[in-house]
């Protein structure tokens, strides 16, 4: 693992050369219509994809939080409402049960010459999809305070708990900590990085049987109650986006966020000695684990089966031109960690690299994963209020995502 | 009316009633009694930027052909109505065999989605009716009284909270009761308390929910309360005020009377319309904490990755029941009122 990752962010600022093969941007035919996250990181990406598709093009984007809840709806009409899709190593699965993304070696082989290996996600031997960049959530802290209180970096949950409490208990902020605990998708995500920080499967080896009802699950739990007991009140209704407002407004000592977030913390809006304070760790460890309590992730493009072949090959230049574009990557290098050829890692792809070379986990892509997601998503509010107890939250989970697994037809 | 013509009379009504709500009904209880095919699930070697790894993926070729076979899915019956998200008797029994006191299994049963919901559903509708026709009178009766040149403003800006997008409004609302927004901030000086919050509380939520509901809902019995308050026969009020009564008096026994009727209107109306609440949850991100039918219904469409037609459809049926059994009362009432009147 951690030569690959090595491979991966020293890449080789490779000359370019398209021996045979064609240059994929200046598209004049077909039209290119794509769905994405709504995020900093994605809208650079996307100028990037626009400007390679050239004037001329047929060009659309539609930028969403809800990107994930539209997409299967979205690409099953045929013709398909979007032609591509940016897809994550989460988001890819649910398009690939229903097989709503077509195989793209024709496509790589003509316009992916400047593409690294391991860009192309390859599923049973075919291309589905090529990844862009890596993200992964990890730990944010302002430096002054910390050292003010005389509190090292922490590097376990158990320590992140101790510093917050001491910042609290000195009176500097109510509310030390922040993470995106909104009841939804992100206190799913929350469970998951706890839960496999912790060591934990979601599911019984070699089956669809839910397996989050033990003690890994209830120590996950009890983390994640300590942690929103230190944040905003209202953490249940806070996302990302949230939880940066609540970052950038000088309320939050550490936080455990994307590393993608660095886009828009880190840029010339907003208060500036906030920004010059912040600074990014790697993400903790907890209850004794080796590995960083979070997930990596990949996020790349899809072309979506149900388009016709011209606005498919359309879509895919614009978006391989970007996704193969060095200039990007090394004009931006804090956006993100760039998966692209000839990038120079920024200053802030430590975490990501850290949690990387660390072993982590990389969010697990069962068929069933987003169905154990969406139950977590709802389940886990009443314990987090106080109302009921780990055991019971996990049980309740474990119950939903039955009977939604056997009404999908994988039990 | 001779039945022939009011036969013709009524069959384009009928017949578009049929299509776009009877179909509907019957399409959507078909889908119910159904669940997915079984989904082929093969090994297969995934290369991604962190590794390679074996992994389980769909056999979409064989998923899809056993679905040509079976384009509605495997059917279930009613196993969906009585699964744990919904009706739940399997986990009712066993609460009810193994219960200690009777409030353990209320508990249990309340932490079931479906009676969970219900029980919102149910508590934001007798909660926010009463109010809403209460207020509504009480605004009507005022804006009566006002100059004829105010009238139109003051009706205006009375009818504009039902007229702002429920989402919207609530949004708008979610904003200032925000720990630094106008109301909220307010309300944490009025109390002294400045961890004060009203989202972080579900008591304190359904109560914003509730406040908003008969916030939203009050104009609509305001305007019908308005125009009902034209109508009532100006002899009987101005007799009443030879006779001496006062006001009071005179709006106790002779418009409210008269507007009974009305009334019972207003009330099925606005039971129909708070037992599908739901905008306000998205718009309060309210979740979490309040969770309505209609609410489940979205969550089963929209917020798993794949559609769940079968449960959606299940919880549908079990909303448009839940309305049903809700209005017979009201509406025996009204056919009783209807055949003394004659």
């Amino acid at each position: 693992m951690k030569k690959l990752i090595i491979a991966l962010l020293i890449s080789f600022a490779s000359t370019s050369v398209f021996a045979g093969s064609h240059s994929p941007c200046g598209v004049t035919s077909g039209s290119i219509n794509i769905l994405a996250n709504e995020f900093t990181t994605y809208r650079i990406f996307m100028d990037e994809v626009k400007s390679c598709a050239g004037p001329e093009a047929d060009f659309n984007v539609t930028h969403s939080v809800d990107h994930n809840k539209l997409q299967v709806a979205a690409l099953s009409a045929n013709p398909a409402e979007f032609s591509a899709k940016l897809v994550t190593n989460g988001s890819i699965t649910p398009l690939m049960n229903d097989g709503l993304i077509r195989p793209l070696d024709d496509l790589v082989a003509k316009y992916g010459s400047n593409l690294n290996d391991n860009q192309k996600i390859t599923i049973d031997g075919k291309i589905y999809a090529v990844a862009f960049m890596a993200n992964a959530q990890h730990l944010w802290y302002r430096e002054s305070i910390l050292n003010d209180l005389g509190i090292a970096v922490p590097s376990t949950y158990e320590e992140v708990i101790a510093a917050a409490e001491k910042i609290k208990a000195a009176g500097v902020m109510e509310n030390p900590y922040a993470g995106a605990f909104k009841s939804g998708w992100n206190l799913g995500q929350e469970f998951v990085n706890m839960y496999l920080g912790h060591g934990g499967e979601f599911f019984k080896s070699g089956s669809a049987q839910p397996n989050v009802n033990n003690e890994k699950g209830v120590a996950a739990l009890n983390m994640i109650k300590k942690l929103t007991e230190l944040s905003n009140p209202d953490f249940l209704t806070q996302d990302t986006n949230a939880v940066k407002e609540e970052w950038e407004s000088g309320n939050v000592a550490l936080m455990h966020i994307w590393n993608s977030g660095a886009a828009s913390l880190l840029d010339d809006e907003g208060d500036q000695n906030i920004k010059a304070d912040t600074r990014l760790a790697p993400s903790p460890t907890v209850g004794g684990g080796s590995k960083p309590a979070t997930t990596l992730w990949w996020d790349g493009i899809a072309i979506a089966t149900n388009t016709s072949d011209e606005n498919a090959e359309a879509s895919f230049r614009a978006l391989v031109g970007a996704a193969s574009s060095t200039d990007l990557a090394n004009n931006n290098p804090n956006a993100t960690v760039w998966l692209i050829k000839g990038y120079t890692p920024g200053d802030t792809a430590g975490p990501v690299v850290d949690a990387a070379s660390r072993g982590t986990t990389p969010y697990p892509s069962f068929p069933h994963m987003s169905l154990m997601h969406g139950a977590l998503s709802t389940e886990l509010v009443e314990f987090l209020q106080g109302n009921e107890s780990a055991e019971k939250a996990l049980a309740d989970v474990e119950a939903a995502y039955i009977a939604k697994a056997t009404e999908q037809g994988f039990l | 009316m001779p039945h022939r013509t009011f036969i013709w009379f009524i069959l384009p009504t009928a017949l578009a009633m049929i299509l776009f709500i009877g179909l509907p009904i019957v399409s959507s209880f078909f889908q119910s009694l159904h669940i997915e095919n079984e989904q082929v699930l093969m090994e297969v070697e995934n290369c991604d930027p962190f590794g390679c790894t074996t992994n389980v993926r769909v056999d979409v070729e064989a998923t899809e052909k056993i679905e040509a076979e079976n384009p509605l899915g495997r059917f279930n019956g009613f196993g969906t109505y009585t699964d744990r998200n919904h009706l739940a008797f399997d986990e009712i029994r066993e609460a009810w065999d193994n219960k200690t006191s009777i409030g353990e299994f209320k508990d249990i049963v309340l932490n079931l989605p479906f009676y969970k919901a219900l029980l919102f559903t149910l508590t934001f509708c007798f909660a926010v009716t009463p109010p809403v026709i209460v207020l509504g009178f009480i605004v009507a009766l005022s804006v009566n009284t006002l100059a004829k040149n105010l009238k139109g403003l003051i009706v205006f800006g009375t009818i504009l909270p039902m007229i702002v997008t429920p989402l919207i409004g609530s949004l708008v609302l979610f904003w200032m009761i925000d720990s630094q927004g106008i109301i909220g901030a307010s309300i944490q000086i009025l109390f002294d308390d400045p961890n004060l919050s009203l989202k972080a509380s579900s008591n304190l939520t359904w109560i914003t929910l509730i406040i908003y509901g008969i916030w939203h809902n009050t104009p609509f019995a305001f305007v019908v309360f308005y125009a009902a308050l034209q109508t009532v026969p100006q002899d009987p009020l101005e007799a009443a005020y030879i006779d001496g009564a006062t006001r009071f008096e005179r709006v106790r026994f002779i418009v409210i009377p008269h507007l009974y009727p009305v009334a019972t209107f207003i009330m099925l109306i606005c039971l129909m319309d708070n037992f599908r609440v739901f905008e306000p949850i998205i718009g309060f991100s309210a979740e979490g904490v309040a969770q309505s039918l209609s609410w489940m219904i979205y969550q089963d469409l929209r917020n798993e990755n794949k559609m769940l037609f079968g449960s959606a459809g299940a919880t549908s049926m079990l909303t448009i029941l839940g309305i049903a059994f809700l209005l017979t009362p009201v509406l025996i009432r009204t056919w009783k009122e209807f055949k003394t009147e004659r």
